[in-house]
């Protein structure tokens, strides 16, 4: 028998992990056998994310725990079995499956259901909510057939179901009962000006609308009638009208409920019943329920204490809310509708920028109560902090709020917070523990994340706690060396923009002014890229000739052996049977191992150094033109065939991916560059694993970013929707040039990214709303790679110099002996070091 | 005693790069030029590590004021005047003597008795 007591917890939802998780590091753990209830068929996963389910995450990525957290830390898991009777006096719980488990202390956090209207009609088919992974599978089937659907609810989960509707491709509404959108957060104006942008993206809104029935529709599955007597034809129908607290196990076992629902607990997260606890969505706090992670997480972590035997005590949480709806920033602190009395309001409005904020500040004008954002959420960290450590705001506390290109910036910088200062919401981690951590030897935001969870949450924090770990690091007396080498001072982007600004041309120039000694292996390559990309010179040039690595400088890849593979672009990887008859002669009569690649063309392997220029002759007399497959450039474009013969394609694919691959071909980057277009949702061209995807929808063209296979994949990012052509253009063009102009040596779009400070959103800012002014500039450059494009295979054939290096030896025209292939499966191969031994002692013989 | 070999005409040789010489007994030998420090270098064009002839296609620079080839295949460095492998220095590579004279190069080869071989 086991000394421990047993610990029971009813739901497995993001709040029980969370207490799950953070028990397993308290000492408490020791004291308890585990046992946790899940009704759904999965544990816990990010509900906050839950939208990003209909643009591309799996319910894996989704997923909190990871596979074996249960299994390594002794916690029972009972999944798909809820939990349905609770038995006080002898103190156990009864499962749908009639299992009973005995309980000595018992935490619920059942969470909450969605609040379905009592409208007429509301069960009728394609009726759905929104809430769990099960629910998008519903929503996600009742879509295919589908071409409207309306959301009920214009709050914050409302516009969340809203994207997702409008992921799916379908015609979408939202019906909002309160004359604004978001009326809890937001006041009239920002409410308002979050109407107009997101109908600008395609959503048609009706505030101050009531719902009186669904029946079957006309066109539709569904009519809805209005009180006004308008009439809306849906297919589907998403209620998300706001949550209501599961509190039925509770309320049959007699615990204290409040009057409109949810459990009844004290500061130290009990219920009426001392061995019970309510943590989450579930429990109600001094007559609140919190609708938000960061407070259930702050029961939990209540409770984690008290079971330890420490004192805690829960005292209510801030609900600030800074988030992305639909691409629209918005953003709500503390007391936004300024019911404090006395609150004194500042508000500053940019009708061309789309801009709208709120400040709310005490009658004494010192402290910070509360701010709505519209549009641009940039201040939101600096605000937040202003208004949880009752900062003293500056003489003119509007300066925080006006348009920072002609005031100074208003930030305020990570010194002026206190110690105490609260980072990280989720995980509650303060300014004090970050720079402890720091202390302690963490030298990266990464590692810091790994030691404090801090920033793994919601991510919102992630500027803020950069800022902090730079500026204890460097009152720590450390250099962040990002030196390129020992020749270079200097960053990637220090010497991109060295060349731009002085006009450099040359690696001997840019030593001359910025470096020392006479390059390595690191710099010169990177700054032969550099060229590349800025002047798109001929790389072979003999001012660059020296700089180029492995493949570029015989304009092929070097494999284990010594020999080089081939790879003639395939553009769209569409190609005639002529095409693949000369590409297969070629093959043939050089004796070479040929195979298809990932990219949708063909690699010609096995051709020795020497006979390259031949079959690069016969390729370009057959009308093929070098792949780039050995520069650090565009390689691929991989394209399903599309609406041209796919049943059902939306978009024609492979043109796309052939213009797109003949638009950037040739442009060098600081690492390769791998594109795809699908012609449909269905994806067949995996455009989402690349570092530019663009996928078809019935409206234009979805456009994904940052993507990649390789040793560390990363799902793209959704960038950009339903873009015409020219707009889809524009943007990739910018966004190759940013990327050109800012990424580390080596560094792939993905990484490139995961390091940019204000991520996604930055980079939403850089390329679509211009915000650094260089899109012209960007646009510019890419013009002039177009223009200065050249076959780097046609151009060497044409120069007999460059001919010269084209050979093994500089005085016999003998190839390498040392080059020996076997045969396997029909074809050649590298000989292994034992077969190479037994043909050597063949030729002696 | 050492044996001059001719292998090239200095134009022949690619500045700030490499090119590759057949010496006798089918040995090959990588040549560098350095036109900006009057330098050429040459060792074995054999990469001990990669196990292939490719040490004239490696790039060339310093690094802590040793001149070095960087591999092509694995990037390991080798010290151009010494030949010892800057990762590994258990690994190394044969360094040949050079000389340019009227527009010749001509190579260094070890008399019979020292042949590495």
């Amino acid at each position: 028998m086991s000394m421990k007591q047993t610990l029971v917890v009813i739901g497995n939802g993001m709040v029980g992990q969370y207490f799950l998780s953070g028990l397993m590091n308290s000492p408490a753990r020791e004291l308890y056998d585990i046992v946790t209830f899940c009704e759904e068929p999965r544990p816990a996963y990010d509900r906050v994310h839950l939208s990003s389910f209909f643009s591309g995450k799996s319910a894996e990525d989704l997923a909190l725990a990871d596979r074996d957290f249960f299994d390594r830390n002794g916690i029972s898991l009972h999944l798909n079995e809820k939990a349905v009777k609770i038995d006080r006096v002898n103190q156990t719980v009864t499962s749908a499956k009639g299992e009973i488990v005995s309980y000595d202390k018992l935490v619920l956090a059942t969470g909450s259901y969605c609040f379905v209207p009592p409208i007429l009609g509301n069960g009728r088919p394609q009726c759905l909510v929104y809430r769990t992974i099960d629910d998008l599978e519903a929503i996600a089937a009742a879509a295919e057939n589908a071409k409207v659907g309306t959301v009920v609810g214009g709050g914050l989960l409302g516009l969340e179901a809203a994207k997702a509707l409008k992921d799916l491709g379908l015609e979408t509404h939202v019906i909002e009962f309160a004359p604004r959108l978001m009326a809890v957060q937001l006041d009239e104006t920002g409410g308002a000006l979050l109407k107009r942008k997101i109908e600008e993206l395609g959503v048609i809104v009706h505030t101050a609308t009531n719902t009186r029935m669904i029946t079957e529709g006309e066109r539709c599955v569904n009519k809805m009638s209005f009180a006004d007597g308008g009439e809306l034809e849906t297919d589907i129908v998403l209620f998300s009208a706001g949550i209501r607290p599961r509190d039925e196990i509770a309320r049959d076992c007699g615990l204290d409920v409040g009057v409109k629902g949810g459990i009844v607990i004290n500061d130290q997260c009990r219920t009426s019943d001392e061995s019970i606890y309510a943590i989450g969505e579930c429990a109600l706090w001094n007559d609140t329920i919190f609708g938000l992670v960061a407070p259930g997480y702050a029961m939990a972590r209540t409770v984690i204490d008290d079971l330890a035997g420490e004192a805690a005590a829960f005292t209510g949480a801030d609900m600030s809310t800074k988030l992305k709806l639909m691409g629209v920033d918005v953003g709500s602190i503390g007391d936004a509708h300024a019911n404090t009395p006395g609150a004194l309001v500042y508000s500053y409005q940019d009708g061309a920028r789309e801009i709208y904020k709120r400040l709310v500040v005490s009658e004494d004008r010192k402290q910070l109560l509360g701010a709505v954002l519209v549009g641009d959420t940039s201040d939101y960290d600096t605000l937040l902090q202003y208004c949880l450590n009752g900062i003293t705001l500056p003489e003119n506390p509007d300066s925080l709020i006006l348009s920072h290109d002609a005031a100074a910036p208003a930030a305020l910088g990570p010194d002026l917070l206190p110690a105490s200062a609260q980072i990280c919401s989720c995980y509650n981690v303060s300014k004090e523990q970050i720079c402890g951590a720091v202390q302690a030897g963490c030298t990266t935001v990464n590692q810091l994340k790994a030691e404090t969870k801090a920033g793994t949450g919601c991510g919102g924090c992630g500027a803020l706690l950069k800022s902090v770990v730079d500026s204890e690091l460097t009152k720590l007396g450390f250099e962040v060396n990002n030196h390129l080498c020992e020749h270079f001072p200097y960053t990637r982007q220090d010497l991109y923009n060295q060349i731009m600004v002085k006009q450099i041309r040359t690696f001997a120039e840019l030593l001359e002014q910025f470096g020392q000694g006479d390059g390595c292996d690191i710099c010169k390559p990177a700054v032969g890229n550099i060229l590349a990309s800025y002047w798109n010179e001929y790389v072979l040039k003999q001012e660059h000739l020296g700089l180029q690595d492995t493949n570029d400088i015989f304009l092929a890849n070097m494999q284990k052996d010594g020999t080089y593979s081939v790879v003639p672009r395939i553009s769209g990887g569409e190609i005639s049977p002529d095409m693949l008859i000369a590409l297969g002669q070629v093959g043939k009569k050089y004796k070479l191992y040929t195979k298809i690649t990932g990219g949708q063309r063909v690699d010609l392997l096995g051709a020795r150094v020497d006979q390259l220029p031949a079959i690069w002759s016969e390729l370009i007399a057959a009308g093929f033109e070098s792949g780039h497959a050995y520069g650090k450039a565009l390689r691929t474009v991989k394209s399903c065939v599309g609406s041209t013969w796919c049943r059902y394609g939306v978009g024609d694919s492979v043109g796309l991916a052939i213009e797109l691959e003949n638009r950037y071909k040739g442009l060098r980057s600081p690492h390769k560059i791998k594109f795809a277009v699908s012609g449909c949702t269905r994806e067949c061209a995996e455009a989402q694993g690349k570092d530019v995807g663009v996928i078809a929808t019935e409206n234009g063209w979805n456009l994904y970013v940052c993507g990649n296979g390789g040793m560390k994949p990363r799902h793209a990012d959704l960038f950009a929707t339903n873009l015409d052509k020219e707009t889809l253009i524009k943007y990739i063009d910018r966004f190759l040039i940013f990327y050109v102009r800012t990424a580390d040596r080596l560094q792939r779009t993905s990484v490139w990214l995961e390091n940019m400070e204000g991520g996604l959103d930055y980079l939403r800012s850089v390329i679509i709303d211009d915000r650094l002014g260089l899109g012209e500039d960007l646009e510019q450059q890419m013009r002039r790679v177009r223009e200065t494009y050249q076959c780097e295979w046609k151009a060497t054939l044409a120069d007999e110099e460059r001919l010269k290096r084209f050979r093994h030896f500089v005085n016999s025209d003998q190839a390498d002996d040392n080059i020996v292939f076997v045969e396997e499966r029909g074809q050649i191969r590298p000989a292994d070091e034992q077969e190479r031994k037994h043909f050597k002692l063949l030729e002696i013989a | 005693m050492t044996q001059w070999v001719d292998i090239c005409s200095v134009d022949d040789l690619q500045p700030h790069a490499g090119v590759c010489a057949l010496v006798a007994d089918q040995r090959q030998v990588a040549v560098f030029y350095q036109p900006n420090k009057a330098a050429v270098y040459a060792v074995s064009n054999y990469d001990p590590i990669g196990r292939a002839n490719v040490l004239s296609r490696g790039l060339i620079g310093d690094i802590k004021g040793q001149p070095m080839v960087a591999s092509p295949l694995y990037k390991q460095h080798f010290n151009l005047e010494t030949g010892v492998c800057l990762e590994d220095e258990k690994v190394g590579i044969t360094v040949y003597g050079v000389r340019i004279e009227d527009g010749r190069v001509r190579i260094g080869l070890p008399a019979e008795s020292d042949n590495e071989l």
